[in-house]
């Protein structure tokens, strides 16, 4: 049986994750490569990498990293931040990305994604998208979530599958940072409308959270956190032990 | 020494890497000089077979795996390098594989319950069929990654081990020194490093 998905998130900025972690036993708690493998030897499936630098030094610094990283962990790479152009495709999956996570770049350009996937395959095109409530109708936001961009959320997704994402992170602005759960009135109507992968991202603030996101909507392949993870608050080896008692299929 | 082809399909870095990661002497080329002094070789491949069969014949990459295949050599062919090892491929088409394992290359698309969605992509579990070589490291259960929309079917012959996806989908072949994996040995954590050095050495 394949498995659900467990996936870390890790913020770089100019080289270093941002908003720190409390782990023990880790020397460098911002290293990008040592945080890595801190979670790949402790059962993550999968790695996300968000490039949030502004500067191309930084950008430069960052293609660096995810070389060290890809040369460290053999579990899958997704890696998102200013993807804009085929060559920032091309400059990731150089280091060692398996999927790239286009964003804000897809919305300013809407072809980016039918090009990426006609020269990558589908499998490496990650369409993710923050959505967010605006008077009862789901909306895509850019720029980090700052900028309503008016489009409907539910087709603009279906529209970058059509074009050839083959997986979808869909992160909800509402329940981001709230910890409450995952807003799975907006999965399931991602989930309705796509026959690719949904990674559920936004809201999760314990174990709980991700027993009920796999109950409630068994169309969900992963759960996608951050501060959860990288505070101690969940380890994902505790965390998949919750899942199995509770017959989800996890990789352990 | 293990050799990588390169035929110009995909991104050999991490597959480099992981058996740099397990103490194997590994080097990455598309030169049959070269290539013919490696000890073993891996075929990798993504994308789609057509395109990926015709660069490997136009690169003279194919005359180099038949030497290798039939000086004995361990040839361990990645995903749709281990799909272009069976006879041919129904995808978009008909095509013509290596031929060195019986079996066909067919969509999974049809196969399934269709709530299962395409590509099967993530962790799925093995299921041995028989004692193999390649997999004798491994216990039955083990998680490795898959990414893929076609599978080998017709290849009990060489059928090594399965995973369950709906139904049972080709994972791993071996017949002598051909064997191949459907997943990603490279992208499979401490399970998949273990078969790249059962690979490496045996």
């Amino acid at each position: 049986m394949i498995t659900k998905r467990i996936i870390p998130c890790l913020d770089v900025r100019n080289g270093r994750v941002v908003k720190g972690v409390n782990f023990g036993g880790l020397c460098d708690v911002s290293s990008p490569v040592e945080l890595g493998k801190f979670y790949s030897d402790n059962g993550a499936d999968e790695l996300v990498f968000y490039d949030i630098t502004a500067s191309a030094e930084g950008r430069a610094l960052f293609t660096d990293i995810l070389t060290e990283v890809a040369r460290t962990i053999f579990i899958p790479l997704t890696v998102g931040g200013g993807i804009n152009t085929l060559e920032d495709f091309d400059r990731v999956l150089k280091c060692g990305a398996d999927k790239v996570s286009v964003n804000s770049g897809a919305i300013r350009d809407p072809s980016l994604i039918g090009a990426a996937a006609k020269r990558y395959g589908d499998q490496c095109v990650v369409i993710s998208a923050d959505v967010k409530r605006v008077e009862g109708v789901f909306r895509v936001f850019a720029k980090g979530g700052r900028e309503n961009t008016g489009m409907e959320a539910i087709s603009w997704i279906k529209r970058c599958v059509d074009s050839g994402a083959g997986e979808v992170v869909l992160n909800s602005i509402d329940t981001d940072g709230v910890k409450k759960g995952f807003d799975l009135e907006m999965l399931e109507a991602v989930c309705d409308a796509v026959n690719v992968p949904v990674i559920a991202s936004g809201g999760a603030g314990c174990k709980q959270d991700f027993v009920e996101l796999f109950h409630r909507l068994p169309k969900v392949d992963a759960g996608l956190a951050a501060s959860i993870f990288h505070f101690g608050e969940v380890t994902i080896p505790e965390l998949k032990r919750t899942l199995r008692e509770n017959n989800i299929t996890v990789r352990l | 020494m293990v050799g990588i082809i390169d035929y110009g399909v995909g991104n050999l870095f991490s597959l480099r890497s992981s058996l740099e990661a397990v103490g194997a002497e590994v080097f990455v080329s598309g030169d049959a000089a070269e290539l013919a002094r490696a000890d073993r070789l891996v075929l990798p491949g993504v994308g789609a077979f057509e395109d990926a069969a015709c660069k490997l014949r136009q690169t003279g990459m194919d005359k180099v795996v038949y030497a290798a295949a039939e000086q004995g050599k361990p040839l361990l062919g990645i995903c749709l390098g281990m799909q272009m090892l069976f006879e041919e491929s129904h995808e978009y088409g008909c095509h013509k594989g290596l031929g060195l394992l019986k079996g066909q290359v067919v969509a999974m698309e049809g196969m399934l319950p269709p709530v299962l969605k395409i590509p099967h992509i993530g962790w799925n579990s093995l299921q041995k069929q028989r004692e193999s070589r390649i997999l004798s490291e491994i216990s039955e259960g083990d998680f490795v990654y898959f990414v893929h929309s076609f599978h080998a079917v017709g290849c009990e012959a060489s059928l090594a081990a399965t995973t369950q996806y709906g139904i049972p989908i080709t994972a791993a072949v071996e017949q002598g020194n051909v064997m191949g994996c459907q997943f990603h040995p490279e992208k499979s954590g401490g399970v998949g490093l273990a078969i790249l050095k059962t690979f490496s050495r045996m």
